[in-house]
This record gives C-alpha cells, structure tokens and sequence, in this order.
C-alpha cells in the first residue's frame, strides 16, 4: 500500500528526515518510535502533504506517486493523519466541520454527498466508538477541548472518513490511563484487512493497547531498525540511547538500512 | 420663501444647489443656505483632515454629478426591490433615488400614533414637526458632506413612535440608486424619533442597479428616555457607486440603541455613526462588518462622547479584506469630565486575505474623568495556515478551507443580526460574497 524510499525532507535548510526508507502492506499496523526530535511527527506531515518542508525522494501509495498530490487529494485518496496537536477553529461546529470534510472525500470520488440527517446518524454511532459526548457537536471544532477530547475528536474523524491509510502522530500523547484505553480501543475496532496503520509514538505503552505488527526505530531522521512487537519491549528496557548509538554506526556504514514489511 | 434652480455643475458636488422646486418655510431656506456656506467657506475633506485620513475623495469630486430630483422615472418593480433588499415582513418604505416611492412600498398596521411616512409629505403638509429635528445643527463633526446634505435634502423617513408603544416587525427603509447613464447624487435625510419607553427596529439598506451615482445620506435617531431602538444598516450599493453616510444618534436617560453596519458594496463607502450620550445611564452598541475587496474602500469612523454619567457603549468591528480592498476603522471615545461611572469598550479584529489588501485600524480614547472604566483593542491577522492545513488534510479543497475559515471569522458579526429574514439574507449575501474572494483574488499560499 506505502512504499517509501529515500525520503528526504528539509525545513529552512536543516533536513529533518534523512533518507527514510518503509513499506506497509494493507491490513497491518505499524509502529514508528523513537526520542523526540528523531522527525517522527515530520514523516507523518510530510505524508498529509504538509507544504513547509522540502521534501525529495520517492513515496507510492497503491502504485501512486503521493507527493505529486495535495493534501485534500491524498485525504480523498484515503490517507488521514491523527494530529498530534488538533486544532482550535472558533466559529466552526465540529458536526459541520466532520460533515464538510467526508462530503469533500465523497464529492472528490464521485458519490452523492450525504444529507444533514443520514450524516447525523452515522456521527452518532461512530462518536460511541470513541465514548465521545453527543455535547461536543455543536461546539467549534477543537476549541476548549482538554487534550483526551481532541484525540478522541481525532479517532472520531478517522472513523467517519474511513481512511485506507491511517497515520498516528503521537496519539497517546498528553492522555490519561483511560483515555489511552478509548482512544487505543477505538483504533483497534477501526483496524481491518484493507486499512493500513502508521502508529507514532513516543512511549510503548500504547502498543499494549495497540498491538503492531512491525515495529520501527527512528532515529535522527531515519529508521534505524525494524522488527516485530518485542522490539518495543527491548526499547522499554534499553532506551533510545543505546539504538541512537547503533544508528551513527549504521548510518556511517550503509546510508540505506533495509525496511521490514 | 426661496426657489432655487437647479443647476447642473461642471464643477462637480461643489458646484451643487438645491433643486427645490416647491415651497418651503424660510427657516429650511436657511438652513440650506447654511449648509452651501460651510461648504463654501471650509471645503471638501483632505486626507491632512484627521476623520478622513485614509479616505481620499477626490475620486468622487471629480464626478460630474447632477442632483436627483423628485418624480425622475425609474426602472424598479416590487419584486426588483424583493430581490435587491429583501422582504423582512413589516412596513417597508422604499425611496428611489432618494425620494419616496409608495408603488413600491408596503404600509402595515401600527400602533396608534405612529408615524412611518416621508420627510417630503411632513415637509409639504406640517413642517413645524420637522423644525425641531433640522434646525439643530447636527454635530461638531460637520464636514462638508452632511453640510451638503443639509443643502440638497428633500425626502427620506420620518418616523416617530409614541410613548410606550411596541412596534415588533422590522421597519424596513429601502433607498435604492437607479442612475441610468449620468451620474447621480441623492441626498436622503431620515429623522427617527422614538418616544419615551418604546421600542423598534429599523433597517437601513442601500442599493443600487448600477451606474455612477452617489449617496449622501444622513441618519438622525433620538431617543426619548428609556426608549429601546436596534438599528441595522446594509450597505450593497452598487461597486461602481460610492456611498458616505452619517448616522448620528442623541440617546435619552437609561435608554438602548444598537447599531450594526454591514458594508458590502460600492467603490468608496464611509459609514460615520456619532453618539451623544448626554442623558445618564443609556447603552449603545455600535457594531460593524466591512468586507472590502476588489478595489473597495471602506471607512468606518465612529465617534461616541460620553458626556452624561453612568453610560455604558460596546463597540466590535470586523474587517475581511481581499483582493486589493482597503477598509479603515477610526473609533474615537471621548469621556468627558462629568461622565462619571462611563463603561466603554471598543474592540476591532482584522482578516487580511491578500498580501494587498490594507486596513488601518485607529482605536483613540480621550478620557478626562477617573472613575471610569474603558477597554480597546485592535488587532490585524492573516488565515491560520495550521487551521487551512488540519481542514485539507481531512479532503476540504484549499479555497473551501480558506473560505470556511473567513466565514467563521465574519460568522460572529452575523449571529448578531437580531431580525432572522435580514440575517438569512446577509449570510447568504457574505457567503456568496467570501466565495467569489476563492475564486478570483490574489491569495496568500
């Protein structure tokens, strides 16, 4: 579904991912971890279609060349990124901002947009997903909301939009025990054969709730290693610093480390 | 008594005179020959004039305007009027050109010892009432527009609304410009005077079909003490039309008036509202909304004295500013020394949508008592590039985005219009309006 090769992004001229190389395959989960400032949160903008960055190199989602395409192409095309800091529109209902964005998908892959009432009826079912209070509909999208509400307000859209291509910025960051359970357990109920999982984390506890089929190492602007679930564990155990060693060494002797599908 | 000609000038407005052709009592005739002094003696504003510095006039100086007169042929229907200002379902007085049309207005049941008619009519048949409202003279702030206004007008409203009495349903006054092929100036003169204790709404909207004209209007509200009076103003002339407008408002003891102006048409427009509060504890609201694109300007000096103790004024305008448009707010609050206990805010919030689009934003407060309590604020912004990116990322096309954001930023100023139909109108009016801003202006990326 994703190929990534030698994805290179760079902002004001520091490159912030250095030669990023990845393949996920649909139906799995893939988890993305490493220190902060290693340019996880970069890899998952540069996906959506973030324009700061300087970006080079190739990306092919299901065959395409992605960074030919805009953000709200590659939303139609299936892509979605859970922000890692949702943000605050005053003035903007959520209900109409969710309803505006999945009549956009629909419009941009030729289907009828849906009416005001046959949405409402999905957002319900989907909000109960997430737990999420029917309260939060009519306020402006993001605006006043603790840090669990905005995340979960993030896995409500992705449940709406039915992305074929899910990315995690940081998704269990700044939530509480329970919060992480809901917003993990409306992650799982969205996982299915068709729909592939990029999950960015800084800690390993959400892969408790989220269990990953590959785990990756990123490091200073690449994945420096990749394995199965229990990489997250010897991560856990070990810490970043030892990895980030193993990067220089890496990195110093072939530019290029080999991705896990 | 004096008759004057009317007299078609080379030399544009400067060269104007009144075009009565009737009778009128002599202390009108003074009061216009008043008004062509001052204009003779001090000039039309420059831009060295502290109210008009980021107004130029010379564009509509230079204009070889010719006063309308009463009775001109016109091109307007109902329906045309429907479909130019609305139908906000009360008493609707349409003015074409400036001087009342009753084919094209609508006459409803109110309460007793109401009046809702023309300035002309109360000019013709009683105009002692008059002499009370158009012999002061307006305000320390004359310039040569209203004094002008002074000279040449002949028609607009009159309404006065007995003590006590309620009037629920909108009154709705139309003033549409039908210029045809020369250009025009019309200068309609309304006088609303509400009793002690009543209450009502009053809608202005200015329109035009096209052509070169000028609207020159003034306003006068007086309110009677405790006297309860929302005021809306829609300014959609036409973009080749240029509208100044004065909207002086004298509040009575514990009475409330609000205002709000919303400015979506013509080339040059000025809006001026000027507040007296000289009776103690009145409220006044002045809000206002100014979407100049394209090459629009669109001025909105206000000016509130509180002289009275006990007075509280709230002021919020926004501008959305596209293309090359140019909007300029110019809020001055003076507090003077016996306004005890005043309470005024003034808050002016800017969205720039283009890199040449310019507003000038000049909040100033005069305070020459203590014991009092005032705020203001100003502030100019671009889009929110996180906010444009979060709505893309979830497959909202880039112009949608930028147009839901503007929307929303306008959106607070419209759920402020109390009359649903006029509120329905406008949305639809600003929508239509911040859609075609996606389209075809100069965007920031």
């Amino acid at each position: 579904m994703l190929q990534i090769e030698n994805l290179r992004a760079s902002i004001g001229g520091k490159e912030i991912l250095r030669g990023v190389n990845l393949e996920v395959h649909a139906g799995e989960v893939h988890a993305v971890m490493g220190p902060n400032g290693s340019g996880k949160s970069t890899l998952a903008q540069v996906l959506a279609g973030r324009e700061s960055y300087d970006v080079t190199g190739k990306v092919l989602y299901e065959g395409e060349d992605l960074l030919a395409l805009s953000p709200e192409e590659r939303a139609a095309a299936g892509v979605f990124l859970a922000f890692q800091y949702p943000v605050e529109i005053p003035g903007v209902g959520n209900l109409y901002f969710v309803r505006t964005a999945l009549n956009s998908l629909r419009r941009q892959q030729g289907l009828d947009e849906l009416d005001a009432i046959d949405f409402l009826s999905l957002a319900k079912e989907r909000m109960r997903l997430v737990e999420m209070d029917e309260s939060f509909m009519g306020r402006s999208v993001n605006e006043g909301f603790s840090g669990g509400e905005k995340k979960r307000n993030e896995i409500f859209q992705m449940a709406v939009l039915e992305p074929k291509l899910a990315i995690l910025d940081e998704t269990d960051s700044g939530l509480d025990i329970d919060a992480l359970r809901v917003v993990a357990q409306g992650v799982n109920a969205l996982r299915s054969e068709g729909r592939a999982m990029l999950v960015i984390t800084h800690y390993q506890r959400l892969l408790d709730y989220i269990v990953p089929d590959v785990v990756h190492v990123f490091a200073d602007g690449q994945i420096v290693r990749s394995g199965d679930k229990d990489l997250a564990l010897e991560l856990e155990q070990h810490g970043y610093a030892d990895l980030e060693q193993r990067a220089t060494l890496a990195s110093a002797a072939a530019p290029v480390v080999g991705a896990t599908s | 008594m004096t008759t004057t000609a009317t007299t078609a000038s080379p030399r544009g407005l400067a060269g104007l005179e009144p075009a009565l052709n009737g009778h009128q009592p002599g202390w009108l005739g003074g009061i216009r020959r008043a008004g062509l002094e001052w204009v003779a003696e001090h000039g039309f504003p420059t831009l060295g004039d502290e109210d008009w510095k980021y107004t130029r006039v010379g564009p509509i100086l230079d204009v070889p305007f010719q006063p309308a007169v009463g009775g001109m042929k016109h091109r307007l229907s109902a329906s045309a009027i429907d479909g130019l200002a609305g139908d906000l379902g009360g008493t609707r007085l349409v003015f074409a050109n400036g001087y009342f049309a009753p084919e094209l207005s609508t006459l409803m049941a109110l309460p007793e010892g109401t009046t809702v008619t023309s300035l002309a009519s109360v000019l013709a048949g009683d105009a002692e009432r008059l002499e009370p409202f158009l012999a002061r003279p307006l305000s320390s702030q004359h310039h040569a527009f209203t004094a002008l206004n002074a000279a040449l007008a002949e028609d607009g409203a009159f309404i006065q609304i007995p003590p006590d009495a309620t009037i629920a349903a909108p009154i709705h006054l139309v003033f549409v410009s039908d210029a045809g092929a020369s250009p025009l100036v019309s200068s309609p003169r309304s006088v609303v005077h509400a009793g002690a204790r009543s209450q009502a709404t009053i809608v202005e909207t200015h329109v035009g079909s096209g052509g070169v004209y000028l609207t020159n209007a003034v306003t006068e509200v007086i309110l009677e003490d405790g006297a309860q009076v929302q005021h809306y103003k829609v300014q959609d002339e036409a973009d080749t039309a240029f509208h100044l407008a004065a909207l002086h408002v004298r509040p009575g003891r514990d009475s409330s008036f609000s205002t709000h102006a919303l400015a979506l048409g013509a080339a040059i427009a000025r809006h001026e509202v000027w507040v007296k509060l000289e009776a103690a504890g009145a409220e006044v609201t002045l809000n206002g909304l100014y979407l100049p694109d394209g090459n629009q300007h669109h001025d909105n000096p206000t000016l509130i004295e509180h002289v009275a103790p006990r007075c509280t004024s709230r002021q919020l305008y926004k501008g959305v500013l596209g293309g090359h448009g140019r909007g300029v707010f110019n809020g001055h609050i003076v507090v003077g020394p016996d306004a005890l206990g005043t309470d005024a805010s003034q808050t002016n919030k800017n969205l720039l949508l283009s890199d040449t689009a310019e507003v000038d934003t000049r909040p100033r407060l005069e305070i020459l008592t203590d014991d009092v309590r005032c705020t203001h604020g100003a502030a100019v912004g671009q889009l929110d590039e996180e906010a444009v990116f979060y709505l893309r990322s979830r497959g909202v096309p880039h112009q949608q985005a930028r147009g839901v954001l503007t929307y929303a930023f306008a959106g607070e100023m419209l759920q402020l219009i109390g009359v649903g139909p006029l509120r329905s109108r406008v949305e639809s009016k600003v929508a239509e309006r911040l859609n075609r801003e996606d389209t075809d202006r100069e965007t920031f990326r």
